[in-house]
């Protein structure tokens, strides 16, 4: 039972789907595998830090940053987010649920030393760069992803 | 029953009781017990199930007034 290993592919950025995302994520290592999360297009902003970086960039590169959501306290949800309204309503449910926020399932997973690696192809697509996210993470492409996907038992596409 | 560790994890949603009990059982010795109370009415398939995928043993389970308590031991 040892050393199995688990992936999943994190492409979108809705609130929702990344907070199930690390629950599957933080369980699967909690029963002992070894997790990958691959992080592409919309799933980057999960990985966003939320303060501003001053970093050199195109004029289109600044515009997508500027548009998309720094962080898991900016995303929307999947469906019913109503301009953000929907996004908050859902965490504050969530808080008096008792249920783990975003962030510390993000946290949760480093702790576990779950490896997130993030697309580097998606980084440049939208103008992202590693300064703009988080710490600890690993930068890859699809032949890591599927490297590490062959080996899983269990692989997932959020 | 004897008990080497008791783990308090009432309040606490899915994911956190597995992985709280997983951290736990890293601080204990093969063969010893980890006593787990949880409120997640989830909790009565997934400690199961967990323990089953990280080879530990649920030796018992009670239930009382909506906190359900677990004896498992680290295998």
């Amino acid at each position: 039972m040892e050393n199995n290993k688990s992936t999943l592919v994190v492409f979108s950025g809705d609130l929702d789907k990344a907070i199930a995302s690390f629950i599957i994520a933080t369980g699967s290592a909690a029963m002992g595998n070894q997790v990958t999360m691959f992080f592409t297009f919309w799933g980057l902003n999960i990985l966003r830090k939320d303060q501003g970086i001053s970093v050199d960039k195109t004029f289109l590169d600044k515009m997508f940053g500027k548009m998309l959501p720094r962080g898991p306290e900016k995303l929307g949800i999947s469906k019913m987010n109503f301009g953000g309204l929907g996004a908050k309503l859902m965490k504050y449910t969530m808080k008096k649920k008792n249920i783990s926020t975003l962030q510390e399932l993000i946290e949760l997973a480093q702790e576990l030393d779950i490896k997130m690696v993030a697309c580097t192809m998606s980084m440049d697509v939208l103008g992202i760069k590693k300064e703009e996210l988080i710490d600890g993470l690993e930068y890859a492409g699809v032949a890591s992803y599927l490297a590490d996907a062959q080996e899983s038992k269990i692989n997932l596409f959020v | 029953m004897n008990t080497d560790k008791v783990l308090d994890a009432k309040g606490l949603s899915c994911p956190m009781p597995v992985v709280r009990s997983k951290k736990a059982m890293d601080e204990i010795k093969t063969g010893q017990v980890l006593e787990l109370h949880t409120t997640d009415s989830g909790a009565l398939n997934d400690i199961p199930a967990w323990a089953r995928s990280a080879n530990h043993q649920v030796l018992d389970h009670q239930e009382e007034n909506g906190v359900y308590k677990f004896w498992i031991q680290k295998g």
